[in-house]
């Protein structure tokens, strides 16, 4: 069952840079690119290659694999929404095809993590239309 | 006409205030005005040149008004807490290239009277990377607490080490009459203090206060003829670093690139410097920048900062004045750095006088250092 609360934090602000992104995570697909022209990978996803500027881009699909890179046990926050579930985890996770997110870890107590932690996506549907990649324990 | 050598800091005023619920951020800009033109001997009718940030996005133009001022020259660059030591080398290279004669560089703010959370605050959605971040609940604190976390995994680098630069810190404050706290603390004190986003503890985290400062500068032959020393602009360097395409190394922060440039320009090194002037928004951001600058070698800053190094007596001292961590700061903090290393230049330090210092290495960082962040180094000098 969805939340009937509200969802008070954060909504992403959709652009038409990041649509494919977000339309993909609403089918609980997580995605980068990849330039067609010089073969580089990239995250966040955007319409320009950094490295040589062409606009011809791949979507590669991840495969939601991954391990910490870093992260931080918050526990003070004052944004509505996240004030109300300290402490959490706020972690940036490397894929295993490379590229590192900013994400949240969950289904593991926040003691517990550590860098070098495998992980999976777990895709949280905040909204009818948004979901978020998060990342628990593999 | 080169910049290096040729310019100078020749008015530099810190506002004394910590907490000003009775006054407004303009005021305070206009006050610090007011106390950097007197400290060069100047007034306003000679300002051509005026810098400010952390005002909004035509702020610059609304304190002109405030000020009635008329310039030739304007710069509003806004890179977060180190916009006001890049002022300074943008003040610097536009006398040299004779843009203008004497530039204002001005800062104010009520963070603290207006209860603004500047670490833990959440950050704001907008700009194109926010949308991938924003929906996790990073924080300031947070970023560089991520950075923190990866310093101490790669280098074993721990909490207490991180402490003792929170030590030293207060205890310079000790000796600021002005510091927003100023009574001696423990390494143990910190490790008490409670998490705020691990592995950073309360005492890890700058204070929030409010106050200002402003600084004057010109070119240094008519700097001879002025009230004060002249404290030389021998050198500087700016960088950026940010997450790019998802594959940046947390540890390498702009200093990095920033201060081996700053110093090849003063033609001076590591080892000419006799204080430095650190941004501590955070006890990790002097660990990091250190080791960047190339004070210490990556992985060696815990050590480097160990023993009282860092202190007033020490082999470096950073941040005369008890920094952000215990003097203060506003939201922005970098013109308290150059405030600093000018009262060291100048041999105006009190019982915080570095002795005999000739060189001052400034850095200012802003921004989030895990994700994008800014990096300024200057090199000011004794004339």
């Amino acid at each position: 069952m969805a939340e009937t609360r509200p969802y008070k934090k954060p909504l992403p602000r959709v652009d038409e840079e990041s649509r494919g992104y977000w339309e993909a995570l609403a089918r609980h697909e997580l995605y980068f690119q990849r330039c067609r022209d010089c073969g580089t990978t990239r995250f966040y996803p955007r319409a320009v290659c950094p490295s040589c500027l062409s606009s011809a881009t791949e979507w590669v699909r991840a495969s939601g694999r991954g391990t910490v890179y870093t992260f931080t046990v918050t526990q003070q926050n004052q944004t509505a929404g996240f004030r109300d579930e300290l402490p959490y985890v706020l972690a940036m996770v490397e894929l295993e095809e490379g590229p590192r997110l900013l994400t949240n870890l969950v289904g593991c107590a926040p003691g517990d993590v550590r860098i070098g932690l495998r992980v999976e996506v777990a895709f949280e549907d905040v909204t009818g239309e948004i979901a978020l990649p998060k990342f628990r324990p593999a | 006409m080169s910049i290096w050598g040729n310019t100078a800091v020749v008015g530099a005023w810190e506002h004394p205030t910590r907490f000003a619920p009775h006054m407004t951020p303009f005021q305070i800009h206009a006050e610090s005005a007011r106390g950097a033109l007197a400290d060069a001997g100047l007034t306003i009718r000679d300002v051509d040149g005026f810098f400010t940030s952390g005002v909004g996005p035509i702020g610059l133009l609304s304190l002109c008004q405030h000020l009635d001022l008329r310039p030739d020259h304007v710069d509003s660059t806004s890179i977060g807490g180190s916009s006001f030591v890049s002022h300074c080398l943008h003040a610097a290279a536009a006398i040299a290239a004779g843009l203008c004669q004497v530039a204002l560089v001005t800062y104010g703010s009520t963070a603290a009277s207006e209860r603004f959370a500047v670490g833990t605050a959440g950050l704001v959605m907008g700009e194109p990377p926010d949308q991938f971040e924003a929906p996790f609940g990073p924080t300031i604190v947070g970023s560089y607490a991520m950075v923190a976390q990866r310093h101490m995994h790669e280098y074993g680098t721990t909490s207490a080490e991180l402490a003792e630069i929170a030590v030293t810190m207060r205890r310079h404050a000790g000796l600021n009459p002005h510091a927003k706290y100023r009574e001696p603390i423990t390494v143990e004190d910190v490790l008490a203090s409670r998490v705020i986003s691990s592995p950073l503890h309360l005492l890890d985290c700058c204070v929030i206060s409010d106050g200002g400062g402003a600084l004057v500068l010109t070119s240094a032959e008519r700097a001879r003829d002025l009230a004060r020393r002249p404290v030389l602009v021998l050198g500087g360097a700016e960088a950026v670093r940010h997450l790019g395409i998802g594959r940046h190394d947390l540890l390498d922060v702009a200093a990095r690139q920033s201060g081996p440039l700053a110093l090849a320009r003063a033609g001076v090194r590591h080892d000419d410097i006799d204080c430095c002037m650190i941004y501590d928004s955070y006890t990790i951001t002097v660990l990091a920048t250190l080791e960047a600058l190339g004070f210490c070698k990556p992985g060696e800053g815990g050590a480097f900062c160990a023993g009282g190094r860092i202190a007033l007596g020490g082999a470096l001292p950073v941040n005369t004045d008890g920094g952000g961590l215990s003097s203060n700061h506003p939201g922005m903090r970098g013109i308290f750095l150059v405030i600093e290393a000018v009262r060291q230049l100048r041999g105006e330090g009190g019982e915080a006088q570095v002795s005999d210092a000739r060189l001052a290495l400034v850095h200012g960082t802003g921004g989030m250092l895990g994700q994008r962040h800014s990096g300024v180094t200057m090199i000011l000098g004794r004339s």
